[in-house]
């Protein structure tokens, strides 16, 4: 059972009461963009074993939108951070690297 | 005007702890940026209660403000005096990024009471919360998921929890609630 900590609520909620919402820092490419570019938006996902980033929703509590680092394999639960944000902030990145150094995800490290 | 019905209108459940209908519960959806400055003068002018911190609930008397998210609260008073208070509320936000909508008939509204480690047990049941006394008290209100819908609960006092939900699913949660608090299903996990 996953269990990550909604930032707005401070509270660590049970998988149960939220929403998955796919993973997180797409950057989308709209109109006038080339076919790679949307087809990337679109369908390309990393999917990795490992480190990966979410988007999550605090569906059943406050409603809230926010993001999660989490390890796909062991599910353990690097940090969660707000939602209006393009990439990681550092200190969730500094955690990753100290469980897992030599992390990459998309282009960030 | 027409009489206002509850969800499940007059429903008692007697078991290990008593469930009930709260009969029609005025209740108001406020949403504001938590930084505007006059939202806590409004709240405290309109309802006499100071702005509840993150998860909280402040009441005084038959009147009180609940978090339900960092932009929303959710006011409750007296069926008859919402729309008033609406009014009130909206006036004295007037010029601000504001919604105040009185939301009464949107929701069912329950009364659990019973022997404080019984109620906390029936609403464990139901919920992915810890209800234990040194996490779970009065002055907070938790919004959860209850078996497979959306719900908030607090303690009025120990031995005394409020239950509210969406209105079209009133009865499911009472029969939720009366399910757990069958006879003989006590499990005693908070008994001290």
């Amino acid at each position: 059972m996953l269990i990550l900590e909604c930032p707005y609520c401070g509270l660590h909620a049970d998988e149960t009461e939220l929403a998955p919402g796919g993973e997180a820092h797409l950057k989308r490419f709209g109109p006038g963009s080339s076919d790679d570019d949307f087809e990337g938006y679109l369908f390309m996902r990393e999917n990795p074993k490992g480190v990966h980033f979410e988007r999550w929703r605090h569906a059943n509590g406050c409603g809230k939108w926010f993001h999660a680092a989490r390890d796909t394999n062991t599910l353990e639960v690097f940090g969660t951070y707000s939602a209006q944000t393009t990439e990681p902030p550092q200190d969730i990145k500094d955690k990753i690297s100290a469980r897992r150094p030599g992390w990459t995800w998309r282009e960030f490290a | 005007m027409s009489e206002p019905v509850s969800a499940v209108k007059n429903a008692v459940f007697s078991g290990i702890v008593r469930v009930e209908d709260c009969g029609p519960q005025g209740m108001i959806t406020l949403r504001s940026d938590a930084s505007n400055a006059k939202l806590k003068q409004a709240v405290k002018v309109v309802i006499g209660a100071d702005l509840p911190p993150v998860r909280g609930i402040s009441a005084n008397g038959d009147r009180a403000v609940a978090w339900m998210s960092p932009d929303e609260w959710l006011i409750l008073l007296p069926y008859a005096e919402a729309r008033a208070a609406e009014a009130e509320l909206r006036k004295a936000l007037a010029g601000t990024h504001h919604l105040a909508e009185t939301v009464s008939d949107a929701r069912a509204f329950f009364r659990v009471t019973g022997d404080a480690a019984r109620v906390r047990e029936v609403l464990a049941k139901l919920v992915p919360v810890d209800l234990h006394p040194a996490r779970f008290g009065t002055g907070e209100m938790r919004r959860t998921r209850m078996a497979q819908v959306a719900a908030a609960i607090w303690l009025e006092s120990e031995g005394e929890a409020r239950v509210i939900c969406f209105r079209s699913v009133g009865a499911y949660v009472f029969d939720l609630l009366s399910a757990a608090a069958a006879n003989g299903s006590e499990v005693a996990f908070f008994d001290a």
